[in-house]
């Protein structure tokens, strides 16, 4: 019998190289395999990571390159032989061992393609519950588990789909967030590309849980391999009767489609996101009125982001206790952090709240990969505040961040070392919001362009006194006057910059 | 063979006969566009404007908002270089000057043989193993300057 060995499929794997070490392999082995794509365990720094399926467990071997396969081949990998390359047994692996996976339980396991493989592990449980229960009940069960989004805003799930459930109207809908623009994230796209079926899954609930027979996942175009996964594995779960006319028989219709983005960050911000749903410019809408009361098309309609709706089948599946029982004080359950930019291990680790900055970046990141002590960290995306070494012991939930003027966002978080200038990091957080600002506001599409000039104006010694002051005004009139987090935030980074490391704005020569 | 005239048209004719009856259908409709021909033709905006019951204004509002649709013909070859935080962290910032000198253009410029045309883009989701970039859609991990030039290949010198 054919041996099973999975090679992820995963779009940081395949940028490493994962086709062609699968193409290599079927030519080696032949008949003797059974080739699975995956998506990625999230230990990045291992991929290509070849699985093989043995008596004992998976064994790994990674990073793998194509050249390596006849080696591995030699070295009896396929009863999980000896070879340099070789990780052992991978869910023993510490980076996976240590992490508390919910939400993330299947992904770099199952095929996302598979129905089959799907359910075998342990999903649809959840939309099996929630078919047995009232739409109250669900939206109840949500609330009691704590969940709050996921996407960086931390609104509680619950209280976002009461709302919706409230509404009285004949057409509701629930979207999805993917526009995962932020740097240093990649949680929405792991997931959707390695386990699409327990997204598919979540909103199918939320579909119940509210009343809405329609469903959009809003898939940014940068993530291709994403949207790919996502459309198969709809048709996989169209194809196997979880979606369409009649949910599992239920008589409950839910439909699901993929929209695809078009190149602006703005579009994660949840009106933004709507207007382009609709196919207009994603420019914000002013609030009131919230989109749970008049949302996409003017029906009620839930936004959630990917981890948020992707981690509703395990409440379900498991329970509301079980799911808060994880995490510390008002953030409960597990998040699923992102690490990237200078480390030496890249990747994602899910864990309960609550553990600290210094954990995640030693303990799982291995420390930087260039070797050089790590200066700052950014933390929840270009609108983030930048920490310094000096708070890398904060505890990693929302209210500690909160504290210390800093946030959780999407809980991706860059590390840099200690050649990172952050008057350029400052200047680029204008540079980025001036880009990417949807200019509706002028605080926003005004100010950002200012920013820029104002930090090459103090950087080149121009009155750099009433620079700084002009700095810190206009940081604070984007936050006060901009309609959203856009301008609103983009501050963050600047200010941070400014407080942790002012002699890095230090005026200088030419730059 | 047709005229690239009626070959843009045909292509505007089937998306919308394809889209046109999607709720909201505009950016579908685009991206149909431009998955097809490259990019989104102006001759084309009257025509969708015309096919989706939009004004002109409304068409062409959506087409400049968003960065990925492009209104003139890109180069043989797509290079997209990010330049979002955690690929700078890994030396992004030296990919970026290292890819104009190279090809010799600016962002969102095409190279004046029509070869390379070169565009920044914000995240790319491959932020653990950066600098990172696509090309031709495919997509590279660790990108030194080197593998710069190897991965765009001789279309890529100035």
């Amino acid at each position: 019998m054919a041996t099973r060995i999975y090679v992820p499929k995963d779009a940081t794997a395949r940028s490493l190289g994962a086709d062609e070490v699968a193409v290599a392999l079927a030519h080696h082995l032949g008949a003797a395999v059974e080739i699975v794509r995956t998506g990625t365990r999230g230990m990045l720094w291992l991929e290509p990571l070849v699985e093989v399926d043995t008596p004992a467990g998976r064994v790994g071997y990674g990073p793998v390159g194509a050249a390596d396969v006849p080696g591995l081949a030699a070295a009896g990998f396929l009863k999980g032989g000896a070879h340099p390359l070789a990780i052992g047994l991978v869910a023993e692996h510490p980076f996976l061992k240590n992490q508390q996976r919910l939400t993330f339980a299947r992904v770099g396991i199952v095929d996302p393609a598979s129905v089959a493989d799907f359910v075998a592990h342990g999903g649809y449980q959840g939309l099996e519950r929630a078919l047995a229960m009232k739409p109250a009940e669900i939206v109840q069960a949500v609330t009691d588990s704590g969940l709050r989004g996921r996407g960086g805003a931390a609104f509680p799930t619950g209280i976002k789909w009461k709302t919706v459930l409230d509404q009285a109207a004949p057409q509701k809908y629930v979207t999805c967030n993917a526009d995962e623009g932020d740097s240093g994230t990649f949680a929405d796209r792991m997931l959707m590309e390695g386990d699409p079926l327990t997204l598919i899954e979540g909103m199918t609930i939320a579909g119940l849980a509210v009343g809405a027979t329609q469903g959009y996942i809003y898939c940014r175009v940068e993530y291709p391999e994403a949207i790919e996964a996502l459309n198969t594995a709809i048709a996989a779960a169209r194809a196997a009767g979880y979606l369409g006319a009649s949910v599992r028989g239920s008589g409950r219709r839910f439909e699901l489609a993929v929209r695809v983005g078009a190149g602006a960050y703005i579009c994660g911000e949840e009106t933004s996101m709507l207007e382009s749903l609709e196919g207009r410019r994603g420019e914000v809408r002013v609030r009131p009125p919230l989109p749970a009361i008049k949302g996409l098309f003017g029906a009620p309609t839930i936004v959630n982001n990917v981890i948020s709706l992707a981690t509703v089948p395990v409440i379900l599946a498991k329970g509301a206790e079980h799911y808060k029982h994880y995490g510390v004080g008002r953030s409960l359950g597990t998040i699923p952090l992102q690490l990237a930019g200078n480390l030496k291990r890249g990747g994602l680790v899910e864990r309960a709240f609550g553990l600290s900055l210094r954990e995640v970046l030693e303990d799982y990141g291995g420390g930087s990969a260039s070797g050089r002590p790590l200066k700052a960290v950014q933390i929840g995306g270009p609108l983030g505040a930048y920490v310094p070494a000096a708070q890398f012991d904060t505890p990693l939930d929302y209210e500690s961040l909160a504290a210390i003027g800093a946030l959780l966002g999407h809980g991706g978080i860059v590390a840099f070392d200690d050649t990172v200038d952050m008057a350029k990091m400052a200047r680029y957080a204008f540079e980025f919001c001036a880009i990417e600002s949807c200019g509706k506001c002028t605080p926003c599409r005004i100010g950002s362009s200012r920013g820029v000039n104002v930090i090459d104006d103090l950087l080149a010694g121009r009155e750099p006194e009433r620079q700084r002051e002009l700095l810190a005004a206009l940081c604070e009139t984007m936050i006060q006057g901009s309609l959203c987090g856009l301008g609103g935030m983009a501050p963050f980074p600047v200010q941070s910059a400014l407080k942790h490391f002012p002699e890095d704005f230090a005026p200088r020569g030419r730059h | 063979m047709p005229s690239f005239e009626a070959r843009e048209r045909a292509v505007v004719e089937s998306a919308i006969q394809r889209h046109g009856h999607e709720p909201g259908p505009l950016i579908v409709v685009l991206h149909a566009v431009q998955d097809a021909l490259g990019y989104i033709p102006p001759a084309a905006i009257p025509e969708i404007a015309n096919g989706l019951n939009l004004s002109r204004a409304e068409v062409h509002g959506v087409v400049s908002f968003y960065h990925y649709f492009r209104t003139e013909p890109h180069g043989r070859r797509v290079v997209q270089v990010c330049r979002a935080e955690a690929c700078q962290a890994r030396g992004g910032a030296a990919l970026e000057a290292h890819a104009q000198r190279r090809l010799g253009v600016g962002f969102d410029e095409t190279t004046a043989d029509g070869a390379v045309t070169l565009e920044a883009v914000y995240c790319l989701g491959n932020c653990a193993t950066g600098p990172a970039m696509r090309v031709d859609g495919r997509l590279h991990s660790h990108v030194t300057p080197e593998r710069f030039d190897a991965l765009t290949g001789p279309e890529g010198r100035a």
